[in-house]
């Protein structure tokens, strides 16, 4: 397994191998599919909104709809104009969703294709909507793509005139479906009403009933995201991923937004809920207190098979920072900590998380990297687990080290995406994981006269 | 209102004038032509990819021996790493590149400037890191805009680091689907790589295999079969392949070809220059492997060939029998639907038949009239913009080139077999059959609907739109995670894969005791009986 990965490391400034991100669209068509009847849609060459497609549906193991404006090579040369005319009409007429949103691909950034003025110029049907975002491919990562989408939501939908009201408006992050259901649960127990846009529960978690339906009951529906202009406040969860569309709020409709790290680990769910409850006048509800003191429990049971225990954490900024957070609060040492995603917020976000528990000296720390690097430096430097996306099980297999699933994508697993990591719930879960892993590891390599039945 | 009308009668003006030349019923008495390879239409949701999906995912990736460096921004090269579940096992010297990505990973100032630069310090670095004998360079749709000479980095690789890099210029944009990437990839390795090593390797036999991508180590059954009779496989376009051996495959006597579409344009052009006959084959089905053994052994016209052959073929036979039986029992009288890429859709329509199930619909995603309607339309297919933009290389006669067969014996063996003839999906479809070229999401819908199939066979992005309908669905780009599904030990695991799908115990739970009985869409097939799970166990 990944036999030509040498372990001595060289400067690379230009081959990227095995990268730890992908392309903007991906993240702007899963934003789109949180937006309840709304149709994704792809303003380039149908490869890249298939890939795309098949990429979202082997991580939710779910359909993924989303249409093309299928560029051929005239279209590439005079512009997509009268690609996306048609599309556009088709849509409608075949697949009649409420709202398209649509985004740009490398191929229609690289042509300068003027997403604004063709829109514009379209004849839209006048219950139905089209907006857009731009996210070119060589800018970013999917990350910013969803982030993209969303402001780009925003910038189209959200009234500045809409009456004041008493919700929220959540942004949160680029996470499950499991994630969003947590979040609604404590928001509930707040009773705080609220926005969350995007929503993908009920869309990309679908249950199964033997009846088939594109557009599901699900989603932020149209009228929410108008209603978010007047929202007394937004809360923008993950820097990565909410920061755009808080700006967006801001920008648009003069709606703060209080950026926060996704709520993952213990600190992190603490600042949130401290937060909803000075937003909603209330204490923290006594339920959520004791699912913090069981997840405390667990985190002192089974402390011998946290503490000094050195991994690697790999994904998505915002994700990465979230489990960081709490393998610190465990007790392990996260050695290696990157994202694919470019931006030195990541280090220096994740350097303080380090610092703060007197695990900066000796970790390496960085954003805009590739599992390649990563690999090279457990060779020189090994971990005793790895913890990431699936990508992560070639190395964990060459290298022979522990590996525990979290972050997007999770292609070769089931139920991932039904499950929370944020809250404590979100906490729980993962620190089980994570001490099954390490366990597990020593059941099947100890000799027999060691392998225990009792802790 | 028939079922294509009633199809159809949701499309407007324009996209129903495309449609229905796309949807054929079948019937066996009259000469029927259907539209393919026409350019995907805005906003309807097709299934198909890219001119670099088909270049790069398909022909190149699987090739283990090479780093095959993708041009372009990341996503391309991150959506096409490791995907297509092609199998590889490391080479000689344990080379094997095809568990990794590679990329220039182009930002903006690439796109402004020029991505050039950044391609040739890649290079290096791949050079520096790997020592690679070979790389293959992959464009993606900027690259082509902004008018990067790819060719001319390569040719300065080639002298700078004295080792094989050549250049496919495989924008997305190019072409209507994958299947010019194909055609583009298969130029390449003809101008480049095939007839670069005149070494004839030992054996007996010596065929090269063809359009095999081992899926799920489909191509590493078939080579078992083929080795068991005899054969010496010389190279295998592509999985599990190696340019090393692609340098000789004009050494070998005859070209099997397996996934016509994607290939064929090789088998045309070794023909061409170096004289290598070729044959359609089908190593998918019980009985269509048999046959296609049967017609290799009479192509070489050797008898200890053909007794060998039909010694191996009992052999196999014995084996599989009592499980093919076993599942025959439990699948037969089913439906089935098809829809897969350029000729797989076809070739599993024996191996359904071999457990008793009927196809009802099949269709394309990417194919050719040839792939529906046989290779003797190829002179009536018209030339289009888009089809024009992609070259067809005319091959000279090469000094190296030799015939196998008389030309009498060729003549002879052509009534016998498909030599260099594919007949086409059409024919070998029951009338009254749906055959429907770049099947979309909503006529899947709706052809569900009306035609009821048991289970239907398709690809990751519609598989869960079916099953959420309450009809099963495997996969049939990458099984599933299952396979191999080739040749005789494949067809079993094949049938074990669909019976174990159709009997779920959890299809019957789908509406809860307390809710109203609802026949779940046109899943009802599945809950017909209750057999034992101990009986499926016992298999």
């Amino acid at each position: 397994m990944l036999d030509q990965t040498p372990k001595e490391i060289s400067e690379r400034k230009a081959l990227r191998i095995n990268p730890c991100k992908t392309c903007q669209p991906v993240g702007a068509l899963y934003a789109a599919l949180g937006v309840r009847r709304c149709m994704p849609h792809s303003h380039g060459s149908q490869g890249c909104v298939s890939y795309h497609r098949t990429f979202l549906t082997r991580h939710f193991k779910e359909p993924a709809v989303a249409s093309s404006s299928s560029f051929t090579e005239g279209a590439s040369v005079f512009g997509g104009g009268a690609n996306l005319r048609s599309s556009v009409k088709n849509i409608f007429d075949v697949y009649d969703p409420d709202v398209i949103a649509v985004h740009t691909t490398c191929l229609s950034e690289t042509i300068g294709d003027d997403l604004n003025s063709y829109i514009m110029e379209l004849e839209i049907p006048d219950d139905k909507l089209v907006v857009h975002c731009n996210t070119p491919s060589y800018v970013g990562s999917h990350v910013n793509g969803f982030a993209n989408m969303v402001a780009g939501f925003i910038r189209y939908l959200a009234d500045p005139r809409a009456p004041k009201n008493d919700k929220i408006g959540v942004f949160p992050g680029f996470v499950n479906p499991g994630d969003i259901r947590e979040y609604k649960r404590i928001l509930d127990l707040f009773e705080l009403a609220r926005v969350i846009l995007p929503d993908q529960t009920g869309i990309m978690d679908g249950p199964m009933t033997g009846v088939y339906e594109m557009f599901p009951e699900g989603g932020t529906t149209i009228d929410e995201i108008r209603s978010l202009g007047g929202a007394r406040q937004a809360l923008a969860l993950g820097a990565a991923a909410s920061t755009e569309p808080a700006l967006a709020l801001k920008s648009k409709c003069k709606v703060e937004s209080s950026v926060l790290p996704l709520p993952i680990g213990v600190e992190a769910t603490d600042n949130f809920l401290m937060t909803l409850s000075g937003l909603s006048g209330r204490p923290v509800p006594k339920e959520l207190e004791e699912e913090r003191g069981r997840l405390i429990d667990l985190m002192l049971d089974a402390n011998p098979y946290f503490y000094a225990r050195k991994c690697a954490i790999f994904g998505d900024p915002d994700t990465v920072l979230g489990i960081t957070s709490l393998c610190l609060e465990l007790g392990m040492i996260p050695l290696y900590v990157i994202t694919g995603t470019p931006g030195e917020s990541f280090t220096e976000s994740a350097k303080e998380l380090l610092s703060r528990y007197g695990a900066l000296e000796g970790a390496k720390v960085k954003a805009a990297a590739d599992l390649f690097e990563l690999h090279q430096w457990i060779k020189n430097g090994r971990v005793d687990l790895l913890i990431g996306t699936s990508y992560g099980k070639q190395i964990a297999k060459a290298e022979d080290i522990p590996f525990v699933r979290a972050g997007f994508p999770i292609l070769d697993r089931y139920g991932h995406s039904y499950h929370p990591l944020v809250g404590y719930r979100g906490g729980l879960l993962l620190a089980e994981r994570i001490a099954d892993a390490v366990m597990d590891e020593m059941d099947r390599k100890c000799l027999d006269e060691d392998l225990e039945v009792v802790m | 209102m028939d079922v294509k009308t009633e199809i159809l009668s949701k499309y407007k003006a324009k996209v129903f004038k495309s449609r229905k030349e796309h949807i054929v019923e079948v019937d066996n008495g009259s000469e029927q032509l259907i539209a393919a390879n026409t350019r995907a239409i805005p906003g309807i949701m097709t299934n198909r990819g890219c001119c670099y999906a088909g270049c790069k995912g398909v022909v190149l990736g699987p090739l283990k021996d090479t780093v095959v460096l993708t041009h372009g921004p990341i996503g391309c090269g991150f959506y096409s790493w490791g995907t297509r579940r092609n199998k590889a096992r490391p080479n000689e010297s344990g080379e094997n590149f095809v568990q990794y990505c590679f990329s220039t990973d182009m930002q903006e100032p690439d796109i402004v400037f020029g991505g050039d630069k950044k391609l040739r310090q890649a290079l290096s670095e791949a050079y520096q890191i790997f020592k690679p004998k070979r790389i293959m360079i992959c464009s993606t749709c900027p690259v082509g805009l902004i008018g990067d000479d790819i060719h001319a980095v390569a040719a300065w690789a080639e002298a700078e680091f004295g080792i094989i890099c050549a250049a496919f210029s495989c924008e997305g944009y190019k072409g209507v689907s994958q299947s010019a990437g194909h055609h583009i990839a298969n130029n390449g390795l003809m101008k480049r790589i095939i007839g670069t090593d005149d070494r004839r390797p030992e054996g007996k036999y010596p065929v090269n295999l063809l359009g095999e991508y081992n899926i799920g180590g489909d191509g590493w059954e078939t080579e078992r079969i083929l080795k068991k009779i005899g054969y010496s496989v010389v190279s295998i376009f592509t999985g599990d392949g190696a340019l090393a051996d692609i340098a000789r495959s004009h050494t070998a006597d005859l070209n099997l070809v397996q996934c016509h579409r994607s290939i064929n344009y090789i088998a045309g052009m070794m023909k061409d220059a170096f004289g290598v006959n070729w044959l359609k084959v089908n190593f998918i089905g019980v009985e269509a492997t048999c046959e296609t053994l049967r017609h290799l052994a009479e192509f070489f016209g050797d008898e200890e060939l053909k007794k060998r052959t039909e010694e191996v073929i009992a052999a196999e036979l014995e084996e599989i029998a009592p499980d093919m039986a076993h599942y025959r029992e439990r699948l037969s009288g089913r439906t089935a639907a098809i829809f897969v890429g350029g000729s797989r859709s076809h070739h599993y329509q024996a191996l359904l038949r071999d457990l008793g199930v009927e196809t009802v619909l099949a269709g394309y995603e990417f194919a050719h009239r040839d792939d529906y309607e046989g290779r003797e339309v190829i002179p009536t297919i018209k030339e289009d913009a888009d089809s024009k933009n992609i070259e067809n290389l005319v091959m000279e006669k090469d000094r190296r080139y030799r015939m196998f067969l008389t030309p009498e014996r060729f003549e002879d063996l052509k009534k016998k077999m498909p030599l260099e003839d594919y007949v086409g999906l059409m024919k070998d479809m029951p009338d009254g059959a749906y055959v429907v070229d770049d099947l979309n999401h909503y006529e899947t819908e709706e052809f569900i609907k009306h035609l009821k199939p048991d289970i239907f066979f398709s690809g990751i992005k519609d598989k869960y739109v079916i099953q959420k309908g309450g009809v099963l669905s495997r996969q049939l780009h990458s099984y599933d995670y299952s396979g191999p599904y080739s040749g005789f030990r494949g067809a079993v695991l094949f049938a074990r894969d669909v019976s174990m799908g159709l009997f779920a115990p959890a299809w019957k739970m789908v509406t809860p005791p307390w809710a109203e009985k609802r026949e779940p869409n046109a899943g009802k097939a599945a809950f017909k009986e209750a057999e034992s799970l101990k009986e499926a166990g016992d298999a």
